[in-house]
């Protein structure tokens, strides 16, 4: 220790020092910097960050807050993760045209590359679930009986055994599942819009979702086959007893006309 | 086709035949010699049915029960009432595995394995809804032409109790493929019953031998919906038309026709064919139904767990206003002290469903009571001649219809874009205030009809033609009815409503009234009195007139 603090005022030791903190800045550079692609995705990313920000202030803001924070008019979005607003704009939910007792399903007004500035911006606002791997939600890969007997016991009770929607109070509703993308289902599993509960990974795991998705598939599609003949849209008993009373009774009072005017009346008179 | 008047001249000739009778004849006679089937068959072929296709409502009733019974018999070949748990292997790819009730499983093989299953149960149950909405329209058409009076009401009771008894059957064979749907409905049973104060868990305990569900419940249920309620239905069907024969048919007023004869045509042979092709037409169309669109798709509905619940869980539509009822009844609960619960959610609406039924049953004695009308009746009144009893029935009709709707609540909400909330609130209020209204209406209605009639009788039928006069004056041109049709806008008896007598005596002193008789003769001027009758044209009005309107 002597001879370093013999040497300390000798006129070179600041340049030994400025030497010494630049080789160490550098080496720590060397090793600690990202790698140059990462570097590009990153960028890409804060673009990407960038442009969703423009479009949210444009077509959100005015209800979820500028900073997404929520207001009167909407709920905050920190946290809900890139995968609801998939879900809520993708659907054409969000934006809504107007306010009312929940958002009703509409053509999608952004483009899937809007879509995903959006979610990459409101996803840098706080952690949430990401939009999920395509072979996450693969109907082929899930089991349609398993799904089905889970899906009576997490989703029937609102949305019907077949997914044909059913009412919630005050004028909401379970909407109709039919057709619906599987990776728009996977995604309401996930972050459980507007009135539905939601079901992380925790509660019903990839696989469950997986087999409800292929339950769905076997089912709830315009390719489902339907071996009775007209589903009258899968909606239980209300459905047929009207058309029991219209066009069932309708067609044979009809026939009872027909067969109560065919008479021997030509010997009558 | 022979006709009646030609079928004598046969009967002459047949004693010159010397040779070996014809087969038919030979069967006759030996079916006569043992069975005595002549006099019944001389009496019966010649029964006369009137003419009208509102008479052939009944016999929708009558085609649907025998498709229901054949359909039925078939479908028992294969369905296994047992709720033994087994694992499903079958044809139906998403329900692999699976484990169900014996019941569900070979329910869902009639489906997908047996020959023709899956349409024989469509037929099966679009038949009980054709047969339940045939009774009702029945008996509306019985209803409103007051065709249940004297000699017909003990008829109406038999045709009430099938009524009943179908809503039952019905019930039974809706729980027995012991699918979700299934389920749920024998669960709000279950509710219902334990509902019932003081003896309701001991007739749980009874009828379903355990707790829910246990496994009693689908083998009983199989035994009341395959041999006894269509056992006692098939008897009342039986006498119900032994009667018909018995009274002999109803038929709306017309030249000719009175009340101590019927103007139609023979059941032989007229009827017979009429009867048998309308049987397979009925058949065509019940089984053209089926063939297209799927009732109860049991496939998807999955096999019932009491954990499992479904929304759009609602009985058979003839069983929607119990379930309406359920859903407008507010969750009223009160617990005695002492800790005993009464459910009135449940109590309220177990206790009006049989009310509303009762009704139906007990309204012609009803009517009879008040109008004291003791004499016989078959010629159809047209529903405007009676407007209290036709109002009277268009508010139950309402109330039928505003339950029913309470118990698609959730469908409406949903395709009508509504709240459910509002729904319910308008049904709960509905209940009480439309029928109500309807009542007033109907009589309005019926009081301008009879305005109508009145108008038509005396003036005759608007032409349409404006005829200008010499000096000026624009008329139009009624054209006068022809007979018949006076005859049938006049023919109905027009009562005076009945008194209670003067308040006091010859003395001045007040008599003693009995209250009851008060409220008799009350309702007696609703039926009778101002407001529901406009007094028909007398004929010398209808002289008067047309003597003096001549160039009309």
């Amino acid at each position: 220790m002597k001879k370093l603090s013999v040497r300390r005022r000798h006129p070179l030791a600041a340049f030994v020092v400025l030497l010494l903190a630049l080789a160490a800045t550098g080496g720590l550079y060397a090793t600690l910097a990202p790698a140059d692609e990462a570097q590009a995705e990153t960028s890409a990313q804060s673009l990407a960050i960038e442009e969703g920000k423009r479009l949210y202030e444009v077509g959100c803001s005015s209800c979820h807050g500028r900073g997404a924070q929520g207001g009167s008019d909407g709920p905050s979005l920190v946290g809900v993760g890139a995968a609801s607003v998939d879900f809520q704009v993708g659907t054409g939910r969000m934006p809504m045209a107007q306010t009312g007792p929940q958002a009703p399903e509409k053509p999608a007004v952004y483009t899937q590359a809007e879509i995903d500035q959006l979610a990459a911006y409101i996803a840098s606002l706080g952690p949430g679930p990401n939009v999920p791997e395509e072979s996450a939600y693969d109907p082929a890969r899930g089991d349609a009986a398993r799904g089905g007997e889970l899906f009576r016991s997490n989703c029937s009770q609102c949305h019907n055994f077949v997914g044909s929607g059913g009412a919630l109070t005050n004028g909401k509703e379970a909407p109709s599942l039919r057709d619906v993308e599987p990776r728009y289902i996977f995604e309401a599993m996930l972050t459980g819009p507007q009135n539905m509960p939601s079901f992380p990974d925790t509660t019903l795991t990839e696989q469950d979702k997986l087999d409800i998705i292929a339950w769905l598939d076997e089912v709830a599609t315009s390719e489902s086959p339907s071996p009775g003949g007209f589903s009258l849209g899968g909606y239980g008993p209300v459905g047929e007893g009207l058309f029991a009373w219209t066009f069932g009774i309708g067609a044979l009072i009809a026939v009872a006309v027909w067969i109560g005017a065919r008479s021997t009346k030509a010997r009558k008179s | 086709m022979s006709t009646a008047t030609e079928s004598p001249k046969t009967t002459a000739d047949a004693p010159k035949n010397r040779g070996k009778a014809p087969a038919g004849e030979r069967v006759a006679d030996w079916a006569d010699g043992r069975l005595g089937i002549y006099s019944l068959a001389k009496a019966n072929m010649r029964k006369i049915f009137p003419d009208h296709w509102s008479f052939l409502l009944g016999e929708i009733c009558l085609y649907s029960f025998v498709i229901l019974i054949l359909t039925g018999v078939y479908l028992t070949l294969f369905f296994v009432p047992s709720m033994a748990e087994v694992e499903y292997h079958g044809s139906f790819e998403p329900m692999q595995g699976l484990l169900m009730s014996e019941a569900y499983a070979s329910a869902l093989d009639i489906n997908f394995e047996v020959r023709g299953g899956l349409l024989v149960r469509q037929i099966h149950h679009w038949a009980a809804l054709i047969f339940v909405v045939g009774i009702f329209l029945h008996m509306f058409r019985v209803f409103f032409t007051g065709a249940f009076r004297k000699p017909r009401e003990v008829n109406w009771l038999f045709g009430f109790l099938l009524l009943v008894l179908a809503i039952f059957t019905g019930l039974t064979g809706y729980s027995l493929p012991d699918d979700s749907l299934s389920g749920i409905g024998i669960r709000l049973m279950e509710a219902a019953i334990l509902a019932v104060p003081v003896v309701g868990s001991y007739l749980q305990m009874f009828i379903f031998g355990g707790e829910f569900p246990g496994h009693d419940i689908i083998p009983r249920f199989f035994v009341t919906h395959v041999l006894l309620l269509p056992g006692i239905m098939l008897g009342l069907v039986v006498a119900h038309l032994i009667l018909i024969v018995y009274h002999k048919h109803t038929h709306y007023a017309g030249p000719g026709r009175t009340n101590e004869n019927v103007v139609g045509y023979p059941l032989l042979p007229v009827y017979m064919a009429k009867a048998g092709g309308f049987f397979f037409l009925v058949f065509g169309v019940i089984t053209m139904i089926a063939a297209t669109v799927t009732i109860n798709p049991i496939w998807l509905l999955g096999p019932y767990r009491p954990d499992q619940v479904s929304t759009d869980a609602q009985p058979d539509w003839y069983l929607g206003f119990s379930e309406g009822l359920v859903r407008m009844m507010p969750g009223w609960e009160w617990v005695i002290p002492g800790g005993y619960t009464l459910n009135f959610g449940l109590l309220i609406p177990l206790a009006v469903f049989p009310a509303m039924l009762a009704v139906i049953g007990l309204y012609p004695f009803f009517e009879s009571w008040v109008t004291k009308d003791k004499r016989e009746h078959h010629i159809a009144q047209r529903p405007r001649n009676s407007p209290t009893r036709t109002g009277l029935g268009v508010a139950w009709l309402t109330a039928f219809g505003v339950t029913t709707i309470g118990g698609g609540n959730d469908l409406f909400a949903v395709h009508f874009n509504l709240s459910i909330n509002a729904i319910t609130w308008f049904c709960r209020i509905g209940f009480f205030v439309l029928p109500v209204l309807a009542f007033f209406i109907t009589r309005r209605i019926c009081m301008g009809l009879q305005r109508r009639d009145r108008d038509k009788v005396l003036h005759g039928r608007e032409t349409g033609i404006i005829k200008r006069l010499p000096h000026g004056e624009f008329v139009e041109v009624h054209q006068p009815l022809p007979q018949d049709q006076l005859h049938v806008l006049t023919s109905h008896d027009q009562a005076t409503p009945m008194e209670v007598g003067p308040e006091t005596d010859e003395n001045g002193v007040r008599r003693r009234i009995n209250p009851v008789e008060r409220v008799r003769a009350r309702l007696s001027r609703t039926y009778y009195g101002e407001q529901a009758q406009i007094p028909k044209p007398t004929s010398e009005e209808y002289h008067e007139i047309t003597s003096g309107h001549g160039h009309h």
